[in-house]
């Protein structure tokens, strides 16, 4: 299938990356389409930080192609470049300019000049809630304004592809609200890839998810999808009163279920049931009453993104 | 074009937002004029000989100050990464950076003016020697400028940028002096005398400015400001 240039922003393929005898990134193909919001997970030192300086033309891939808007990132660099927002991992700014200074240098750089430039620094102020803060030291602003100066610059020249590396680091929960908004928003007719190691802040955001690990992708679906696929192996939970020996070979012998631990704790026994599609909460509490144990507790346990995540990108 | 002119400006500007600049200005003055003065009585000639003498010297320890955490800085705090995904090339980078240094360099320089006008006034210099020697002077800052920008372009520690780039020109002004080259045979000699930094002042001191001078500084300022290109580029290696 080809894919029309119209909708796809942003296309990788079988892009590899070697530093030395390191493997950083290890062929990874993916697309990310106009209107999309990808979060892109991954333990640290799975290849994140390094695919986004591949995509923005910081280094180039070992082997592969980048094409950003159907423009291939080794031939027209600087076309891909002015259509990239960028703001990268622990955002990094010139600390010693002041807040608006820099966000013309930034502007003037993008080839923005003049009226233009104005209206948009105008509008960064407004929607990041940097009005006040346009004469201060960029050094001297707390960590979450330093934040909003970041994401101020990456979106300046309003761009087609907005790439954030942990974009919420330092902000107040009022901001992260108001930020992710401000993603969303962004997302309905641009594409915005969202690097970061908080789930339940990607589940919030993002339409899609890839989850790479060891330079690999190993998942990729709608955060639904993700946790759907992964329940598959969920479970219950079971707290009851009696001996190890009794209780573990009866509930590995009831139908259905794939896996007992049984952990001890104090007079109580713990007992994580693992079984396939099919729910055996019934059967796991008629097991319990035929056998007349005492029970304390009995909850389904549903995977989260986390559980994913863990399972995923563990061994 | 228009993106050089950008970053010299946000460069330029960097210097002045700090105290870096004043304090440069100040001491730079003071020590030269003083320097200089302490010997122009003695002396006793109507010229700028002794000055221009000292500028090799004083330029070690100031072109490095100047350039040192031109790179290093950008490297530590990291924002090298963004200026590098920007959409400006390599060497729109490195020229941006090299203008702001040589105009904050040249500033100074020409804020030395105090000095030619105090001699114009107690004696009757020869102006046109004067000229050239400040040209041949602000060639030759130019030249240990694009050195020190090279040596910080390797390093995110401002210290060692600025004791690097003064060893640097140390080692190529001091390979054309005779003191050097008179231990050596005679072809390495020649051509040490040549490469060096140092014999081509001596000329401009006295305020003889030779083409083969203005080729050789010109040549010294590209070559190096390509290595600074290249260090740049070498992210993009294997």
């Amino acid at each position: 299938m080809t894919p029309s240039y119209d909708s796809v922003m942003l296309e990788l393929k079988n892009l590899d990356k070697n530093f030395g005898s390191v493997h950083a990134v290890k062929n990874i193909t993916f697309e990310v389409k106009k209107g999309e919001v990808l979060g892109f997970l991954g333990p640290n030192g799975a290849g994140k930080t390094t695919t986004m300086r591949i995509i923005t033309c910081f280094i180039p891939a070992s082997s592969g192609t980048v094409k950003v808007s159907g423009i291939d990132t080794r031939q027209n660099d600087l076309e891909v470049r002015k259509r990239i927002g960028y703001l990268p991992e622990n955002n990094p700014l010139y600390l010693d300019m002041l807040v608006d200074e820099y966000l013309k240098f930034v502007g003037e750089i993008r080839g923005l000049s003049g009226g233009g430039l104005r209206n948009r620094i105008d509008e960064m102020f407004q929607v990041c809630g940097l009005a006040k803060m346009a004469k201060r030291q960029i050094g001297k602003l707390s960590k979450g304004y330093k934040q909003r100066v970041g994401l101020a610059q990456a979106m300046l020249h309003n761009p087609d592809l907005l790439i954030l590396d942990e974009p919420m680091s330092g902000l107040d929960p009022n901001q992260i609200i108001e930020i992710r908004e401000l993603i969303k928003s962004m997302g309905r007719e641009k594409t915005v890839i969202y690097c970061s190691h908080i789930l339940s802040e990607v589940a919030a955001t993002c339409n899609r998810i890839l989850i790479i690990n060891e330079g690999s992708i190993v998942a990729s679906g709608t955060p639904d999808e993700l946790t759907a696929n992964a329940s598959a192996s969920s479970g219950y939970v079971l707290k009851v009163k009696g001996s190890k020996a009794a209780v573990e070979p009866k509930l590995s012998a009831i139908p259905g279920v794939t896996a007992v631990t049984v952990n001890e704790s104090g007079e109580w026994l713990e007992a994580i049931i693992t079984s396939g599609k099919e729910d055996v909460g019934e059967k796991i509490y008629k097991c319990v009453s035929e056998n007349g144990w005492s029970l304390a507790e009995l909850r389904r346990h549903s995977a989260s993104l986390e559980d994913v995540f863990t399972q995923l990108t563990r061994g | 074009m228009r993106n050089i002119a950008a970053l010299f400006k946000k460069e330029f500007k960097a210097y002045f937002l700090s105290p870096i600049a004043y304090i440069f200005i100040t001491v730079y003055l003071i020590i030269t004029t003083f320097l200089f003065f302490q010997g122009f009585f003695i002396i006793n000639q109507a010229d700028m000989r002794g000055y221009f003498d000292l500028l090799p010297w004083v330029f070690l320890i100031f072109a490095p100050a100047i350039t040192m955490r031109s790179w290093a800085e950008e490297k530590k705090v990291k924002t090298l990464e963004l200026l590098l995904t920007w959409p400006v090339s390599d060497v729109e980078v490195v020229l941006g950076k090299f203008l702001a240094t040589f105009s904050l360099l040249a500033i100074v320089v020409v804020l030395s003016i105090s000095i030619p006008v105090t001699i114009a006034i107690i004696g009757h210099p020869d102006m046109g020697q004067i000229v050239g020697q400040y040209l041949g002077a602000l060639l030759m800052g130019a030249a240990y400028l694009a050195i020190g920008l090279w040596v910080s372009s390797m390093t995110e520690n401002q210290i060692v940028a600025f004791i690097l780039g003064a060893v640097a020109t140390f080692v190529l002004f001091i390979i054309s002096t005779s003191f050097v080259t008179m231990m050596l045979p005679p072809w390495l000699a020649g051509f040490l005398t040549y490469a060096g930094l140092g014999s081509h002042f001596e000329s401009i001191s006295r305020g003889v400015i030779d083409s083969r001078d203005i080729v050789y500084y010109l040549s010294v300022i590209g070559f190096f400001l390509f290595l600074n290109v290249c260090s740049l580029g070498s992210r993009k290696w294997e």
